[in-house]
């Protein structure tokens, strides 16, 4: 039953084959046995997801059954989920119930899904590896020893150990795609504005989007059909029409694309492994007829600098809210206002978001703002304007995901610059506000490599499309890693 | 040496606006702490402003109505800081690029010329919350039902040169946000607060002073009294050798004084940047034209018209359009009793007499413009003389019906038969001989003595006109 995906499980629930409550408890049967091996779940909500089951059922019987009525998922721990936990893999909000769901919670719920429970991440979302988490380090169920990715770890672990059919994920820099890449599954990171980031918890809000983490480009696509769209609660999500992403994806015709392959991501740094896979995938889709040109990005090396200006700058804003006045972590007994203030935060927050919140601060203060924050605003416009030219050239760009495949635990944890450069190739997206998407096209050393394919704005779907062709002439998308099968 | 102040104001408005700047929660004043704040409004994780239509529409409106420039594009920034009752831990706030700039008020101070005050600038921000120290056992209460309410704050250039005009500026607008339903300006509850900067420099020079700011000057009277305090302190200062500090000071009314509160070196570092999650604001000439077509008539154009149309005075055009209630009632005065002068004279005398003595406002008043109206045309038709129209208007206040009823039932009709005056004119100079010899010698003094008698003797009654016609004639026959 773990091993189909949500496209070949919907067609089971509705052909009565298997009920919803009967892939609830085999999903929750296979969390409780197997995440404690990998530590994927901060929490697991057996009973709302037997309810919610069972009002699947009752849709189903009733014939007012969507393609994903029944089928459970996980929420990354990021998404406010009204009365269960959201502590953001944080200290600071492990004693925070949220009084309210999330946009994309609320459009999946309408739309049937079952949630199975809240994944492990690093904290705040800061982090490519998942060892910021309050709750620990997230295992790669490839190789245990090594990380899953991150921020969104957690979700990507449970997907490829096959705990969930699917789950959400969140993408500021590169944290769906670098943890799909690194566990073998398909992630989008939507145009910004696609998804609503209502009741997200917002690490850096011009950057952060939303969006599936799967094992294929179908059950994806199924996934953003029904998170996407307008949300009159977000300002910043845009009124363009959603369309129906699975029909679409047989309509994406490879043959005669042309796809740029931007020189600036194969070069220095990128490991033999990773770039043999790509270049494989490469020939796959020229055997598609596709037409595939080299490219630059030549800005491209001002993206990680200009990253962590930005995102650290709107985060130090965005987190000030945890001050242990209303919500989450207080220090015990503080001796005034400022102690307060002091011992909440420094004790409720880990390192890494410490650190950022510094940076942040930094950048954004009287006499550094211009050098910092402004510069990096022009940077920014600069690096989306290299995008601009690619697409006037060509129809998609495609490169690897990240410069490695999984790395052990613990190997980059006191070095944030190296770690920083996890993201090289997935942080320009997040400033450009594009769509991207990340497939396994390949093992290198027995782990997941990840291709990625960047589209133009709002070619979510042509990049879905492409993902799917792919993956009907491949079956890495399918493999399971040893173990879990 | 001779001083010269310095003074420039900022003050908050806030705006008239059913729900909050950033979410649907409701603005009404006085609710049970915390009942009026949403999700939003208590910054829990997750949650997204949304831009309140009608806080900008309010904005643009007063802009139009200082003749300011209505910017097309303007952002919200973050103003960030640490305090309990701001619950993000920043203050949305529009900072580099505001919605309006450029305007201008006239104000005319008591006693001095008119001056043209420029408005700088007017941004839309969001309010904080209010911290209670009181009933907490030495701990903090925290009310978030103000956070997010929509301010306009309006700051002008440092053009005032004493505490009186700074006061006849802050009359001026308080008068003009209520005139423009912008505001309802209520003092006590917050809806217009003010803060002040002030420096002094020698008369004759150019450059500016040190400044400080004051805060908490929540009343006309204590805008007056700090600023004259603390004009007075600097030279103080100065005049004894020392030099002004940059800060903050807080007014404190009970001992009146003004006290440091944070100084330069601790000012804050707010740390403004663009919220990113709210675009910028886009207007386009559409929008501000419908705007523009919904402002009143203002209320310097309206004095000039009641001064024109009505033949009042300056100073009588001015203090009934103080308020838009009071210029409204006055006109319906003047299209129901037909005389715009008398209504002048009884809307400034007796009826703001009698609200002041009652601390009423002129929408409470109990005897609205109809029934004055009714009252005027009794004086004008010489039923009433205007000496007994006092004694009916006491009556209408005190609820006794319009002017009619009180007139019949007093029997307070004046007497205008001249049958009946002669036969008192004729019984006063009979018992009053002596008076009517010295009148006849030439003093003339006496003859308001005699109209006295006559009234007297007509209870006041007859018409004083009429009277004095008559008694002159008997006089000089």
């Amino acid at each position: 039953m773990h091993s189909k995906t949500i496209a070949e499980l919907s067609a089971d629930l509705r052909a009565r084959r298997v009920s919803s409550l009967e892939l609830t408890r085999h999903f929750l049967d296979r969390v409780s046995r197997l995440d404690p091996g990998l530590n994927a779940f901060v929490s697991v909500t057996p009973e709302q997801a037997i309810a919610a089951a069972g009002a699947a059922d009752r849709r189903l019987a009733a014939g007012d059954a969507g393609p994903l009525t029944g089928i459970p998922i996980a929420h990354k721990d990021l998404f406010c989920t009204r009365g269960v936990k959201t502590s953001c893999g944080s200290r600071m909000l492990d004693n925070f119930i949220a009084p309210y769901d999330a946009t994309v919670v609320e459009r999946l719920s309408q739309a049937g899904v079952v949630m199975l429970g809240k994944t492990n991440m690093d904290e705040f979302a800061m982090g490519s590896s998942n060892e910021t988490s309050w709750y620990g380090p997230v295992c790669n169920p490839w190789d245990r020893a090594r990380v899953p990715g991150g921020s969104s770890g957690g979700s990507a672990a449970a997907v490829a150990a096959r705990l969930a059919p699917a789950a959400t994920g969140t993408d500021t820099g590169g944290s769906i795609r670098q943890p799909a890449a690194l566990c073998g599954l398909t992630g989008l990171k939507p145009t910004y504005g696609r998804v609503s980031r209502y009741g997200m918890i917002a690490f850096a809000s011009s950057l952060d989007q939303s969006g599936p983490i799967a094992t294929s480009a179908e059950d994806a696509a199924l996934l953003l059909t029904a998170m996407a769209g307008f949300d009159p609660r977000d300002s910043t999500s845009l009124e363009h029409p959603v369309p129906d992403y699975r029909a679409q994806l047989d309509e994406t015709a490879v043959a005669g694309l042309t796809i740029g392959l931007p020189r600036e991501y194969f070069g220095d740094g990128l490991d033999p492994g990773v770039a043999r896979a790509v270049e494989e995938a490469i020939a796959v889709y020229r055997r598609l007829g596709a037409n595939v040109v080299e490219i630059s990005l030549p800005n491209s090396a001002l993206a990680v600098p200009t990253y962590y200006v930005v995102a650290p700058a709107e985060c130090s804003s965005n987190l000030s809210r945890f001050d242990g006045v209303r919500f989450g972590y207080r220090c015990d007994e503080p001796r005034n206002l400022l102690d307060l203030y002091e011992r909440s935060r420094g004790e409720g927050f880990g390192a890494e978001v410490k650190r950022r919140i510094m940076i942040g601060t930094y950048v954004l203060s009287a006499g550094y703002y211009d050098a910092y924050y402004l510069k990096a605003q022009r940077l920014r416009r600069l690096i989306s304007e290299d995008f601009r030219r690619a697409f006037a050239e060509v129809d998609v760009i495609l490169g690897p995901t990240a410069p490695t495949t999984a790395f052990p635990l613990g190997a980059k944890q006191d070095d944030p610059l190296t770690m920083y450069l996890c993201d090289i190739y997935t942080i320009a997206v997040n400033l450009a506000g594009l769509p991207a998407l990340s497939l396994p096209c390949g093992l290198a050393g027995g782990l997941p490599v990840g291709l990625q394919l960047i589209g133009d704005y709002f070619d979510d779907g042509r990049l879905l499309g492409l993902a799917h062709a792919y993956q009907r002439e491949t079956d890495w998308h399918r493999r399971i890693p040893p173990g879990y099968e | 040496m001779e001083w010269e102040a310095v003074i420039g104001l900022e003050t908050h408005v806030q705006l008239l606006t059913k729900s909050k700047i950033f979410s649907g929660a409701s603005t009404a004043y006085g609710a049970e702490p915390n009942t009026q704040a949403c999700a939003v409004d208590l910054g829990l994780p997750g949650v997204l402003p949304v831009l309140n239509r009608e806080a900008v529409r309010l904005a643009v409106k007063l802009g139009l109505a200082i003749g300011a420039t209505i910017q097309p594009r303007s952002v919200f920034a973050r103003k960030n800081y640490f305090y309990p009752d701001l619950p993000k831990g920043y203050q949305i706030s529009q900072y580099e690029l505001p919605i309006v700039s450029d305007g201008r008020l006239e104000i005319l101070p008591e006693g001095a010329a008119a001056k043209t005050v420029t408005i700088v600038r007017a941004h839309l921000e969001e309010d904080a919350g209010k911290s209670l120290h009181e009933d907490f056992h030495g701990m903090s209460g925290i009310d978030l039902n103000r956070a997010g309410t929509p301010l306009l704050e309006i700051v002008t250039a440092p053009d005032l040169r004493s505490a009186a005009e700074a006061v006849a500026y802050l009359k001026k607008l308080h008068t003009l946000v209520r005139y423009l339903e912008v505001s309802d300006g209520n003092m006590q509850e917050g809806s217009f607060r003010c803060d002040a900067n002030v420096s002094v420099r020698p008369r004759g020079h150019e450059k500016l002073g040190t400044r400080t700011e004051l805060k908490n000057l929540n009343s006309f009277r204590f805008v007056e009294r700090a600023i004259e305090f603390e004009i007075e302190r600097q030279i103080e200062v100065l005049e004894g050798g020392g030099t002004i500090a940059q800060e903050t000071r807080l007014y404190d009314p009970d001992r009146h004084e003004t006290r440091s509160m944070r100084s330069k070196e601790e000012a804050y570092d707010y740390r403004y940047f663009p919220d990113p999650d709210l675009l910028p604001v886009v207007l386009d000439e559409a929008f501000i034209e419908a705007v523009r077509g919904t402002l009143p008539e203002l209320p310097d154009a309206r004095r000039e018209r009641f001064a024109r149309d009505y033949g009042l005075s300056a100073y009588e055009a001015e203090v009934l359009t103080a308020s838009r209630e009071l210029a409204d009632y006055y006109e319906e005065a003047v299209r129901a009793s037909g005389n715009a002068k008398l209504s002048a004279h009884f809307v400034m005398g007796d009826i703001l007499g009698a609200l002041n003595k009652e601390g009423r406002e002129i929408s409470a008043a109990p005897v609205g413009p109809a029934l004055l109206g009714g009252l005027i045309r009794r004086i004008d038709d010489n039923t009433i003389s205007g000496k007994l129209a006092k004694q009916v208007f006491e009556s209408m206040w005190a609820g006794e019906g319009d002017a009619d009823a009180v007139i019949a039932k007093k029997g307070l009709r004046q007497i205008t038969d001249s049958g009946a005056i002669e036969q008192a004119v004729d019984q006063v100079l009979a018992a009053n001989p002596q008076q009517v010899e010295q009148f006849r010698a030439g003093k003339d003094k006496v003859l308001g003595f005699l109209v006295g008698q006559i009234m007297k003797a007509t209870q006041g009654k007859a018409n004083p006109a009429q009277v004095n016609e008559l008694l002159l004639k008997k006089l000089k026959g």
